[in-house]
């Protein structure tokens, strides 16, 4: 199950109807969150695919279920452009050295939503929003690597866990956006 | 200023007559690059309607004043709003009925010339998809070869020219379009014909069309000849019509010739393809006119939005058929593939008989344009 912050319902709808609804119901959610839209005009893919490129918003992708289109956006994010504090970082090609030679910790702290389209195989889904509230579950004393989609989600997250008595935090820099290594969806 | 519908029959006329006609299409770019509304006095500009949700005014200097404008996409409602925006601006609008699907589907008969005995050959051209398919009326009978998925246009065209429809072809297995053949020929109680080597294991029933077979049209006063022409497909078939029409399928074009590996056997079938062009054809009258299977471009067209041309025209024109050296042949027919058709392994799959899908996927599948030629 894939989650949203809201679902538009745009089922039985023709073009350019599905893209009215999905522009109309972007404004009201905020940056960085994610939306479901509905949909059983097929040519709804490519366009939504479009449009969100041209309007910023990130597309994570579509599953087919039946009939019904159920597409995955998320609204443009101006934290991609923050600066990065948290000094310790790797590279995606040495985080994928690491990979080949032993497990390691990832936590993957972008959206579900996003997890759930493409991750690295074995990172674990925790979301930046709840990572204060899971923090306790995670083992302090081991060395973890911390990734998103361009690596300042990930810079905000190294910093929290580092603050809260992580030891070796790493922020793997760009992150997913260019991750050329095996990935896994759900 | 309100706006006016314009159908797929007022634009295929438009273009064919010339007119000066300026498109504003908002589909999705992919869609617009792959394929659109052509025309020598056609142009066209591209702006997605989802850049004009919250108006057009960015977009209006763009658009020439003063000339009508047609707002083309994909089914309709999106062109209808742009339309009506534009309108508002006080632009005189048309948007196109049914969008580029109209266009897909629509057919433009085209009389070819007049057979023996008050026969008449018609040709079927769909322009936004570049088929050609064809009918022969003579004394209350008809033929039809290569038919699209369009059925309802050939049943009426025939019930208008009283004609029964007898037998129905298919010059050999399509890959880039839905043949209407069968249906046809079980709607009017007809015979349908298909190359027996394009038709291994089929699971209904056909009259093979094989090297030699005559087929009489009224009264035995016009023939249909089939010439067994490989190269395109295993079976590719020709017909001579009356003497006087060299039907070629996708074999040859009026300014390219058939490729050979829409069933994945380039190499094998290269040399087959020579065969047919070099040897077969080239022992035809050259007073033959072609009529072939498809166009790839509007400049094929005649002035009449016909394609056709003398056999004898072709072997001095057409590129394909002035490749001297053998090997050269191979390489540039081989080595110079276009991208194969949309869906072709599934329009391969439906003509055999062996996938169903219904009218409206069909109608999907087949957006798009068509590559079935090498320049």
């Amino acid at each position: 199950m894939i989650k949203a912050n809201e679902v538009v319902d745009a089922k039985g709808l023709a073009c350019p109807m599905p893209i009215v609804k999905t522009k109309k119901a972007m404004t009201g959610l905020d940056a960085g969150q994610v939306m479901e839209i509905q949909a059983t005009d097929k040519g709804s893919t490519a366009d939504l695919k479009a449009w969100a490129e041209s309007a910023n918003h990130q597309y994570l992708g579509t599953i087919e279920n039946g009939t019904v289109l159920h597409h995955y956006l998320r609204k443009a994010a101006e934290d991609e452009a923050v600066e990065k504090c948290h000094e310790a970082t790797v590279s995606n090609e040495e985080l994928l050295q690491v990979l080949q030679k032993e497990e390691a910790v990832i936590i993957d702290v972008r959206e579900q939503a996003e997890y759930a389209f493409s991750h690295i195989p074995g990172a674990v889904s925790l979301p930046l929003g709840e990572l204060e509230e899971k923090i306790g579950k995670l083992d302090k004393t081991k060395e973890t690597y911390v990734v998103c989609r361009t690596g300042s989600r990930s810079d905000l997250a190294a910093q929290k866990l580092t603050a809260a008595g992580f030891k070796n935090v790493l922020n793997v820099v760009p992150g997913m956006s260019k991750w050329e290594g095996p990935a896994k969806s759900l | 200023m309100s706006i006016t519908p314009m159908s797929a029959k007022q634009l295929a006329e438009k273009v064919i007559t010339k007119e000066n006609l300026f498109i504003l299409d908002v589909r999705n770019t992919d869609s617009y690059v792959d394929w659109k509304v052509e025309g020598e006095k056609v142009q066209s500009i591209n702006i997605p309607y989802f850049h004009l949700l919250d108006g057009v005014e960015a977009v209006l200097e763009q658009i020439p004043e003063g000339q009508p404008i047609l707002v083309v996409c994909a089914k309709e409602g999106s062109s209808v709003m742009v339309a009506e925006m534009l309108a508002e601006e006080g632009r005189e609008v048309f948007y196109l009925q049914g969008g580029m699907k109209a266009w897909s589907d629509n057919l433009r008969p085209v009389k070819i010339g007049d057979l023996n005995g008050n026969g008449e050959l018609y040709q079927f051209v769909r322009l936004g998809k570049g088929c050609l398919s064809y009918m022969i009326v003579s004394h209350g009978e008809a033929v039809i070869i290569d038919a699209t998925r369009m059925t309802d246009v050939y049943l009426e065209f025939a019930r208008l020219k009283g004609a029964e429809i007898k037998h129905v072809l298919d010059t050999h297995l399509h890959a880039d379009h839905i043949s209407g053949g069968r249906k046809i020929a079980e709607a009017a109680g007809g015979v349908y014909w298909l190359p027996p080597k394009d038709a291994v294991d089929v699971p209904f029933e056909y009259e093979p069309l094989e090297d030699g077979k005559k087929i009489t049209v009224g009264a035995s006063v016009i023939e249909i000849q089939a010439i067994y022409s490989p190269g395109h497909t295993i079976g590719s078939t020709s017909f001579i019509v009356d003497h006087s029409y060299l039907l070629s399928g996708d074999i040859l074009f009026v300014d390219s010739i058939g490729r050979p590996d829409l069933a994945g056997l380039a190499e094998d079938w290269v040399g087959d393809l020579r065969n047919t062009l070099y040897s077969r054809y080239k022992k035809l009258s050259k007073e033959l006119v072609v009529l072939p299977a498809h166009f790839m471009v509007m400049e094929e067209l005649n002035e009449d939005g016909s394609a056709a041309r003398k056999l004898g025209e072709l072997f001095k024109e057409n590129h394909g058929l002035n490749i001297e050296d053998e090997k050269e042949f191979r390489e540039k027919v081989t080595g110079n593939l276009p991208p194969q058709p949309n869906s072709y392994q599934e329009f391969r799959e439906i003509n055999l008989g062996i996938l169903e899908k219904d009218e409206e996927e069909q109608r999907e599948m087949e957006i798009g344009p068509n590559r079935c030629a090498i320049r």
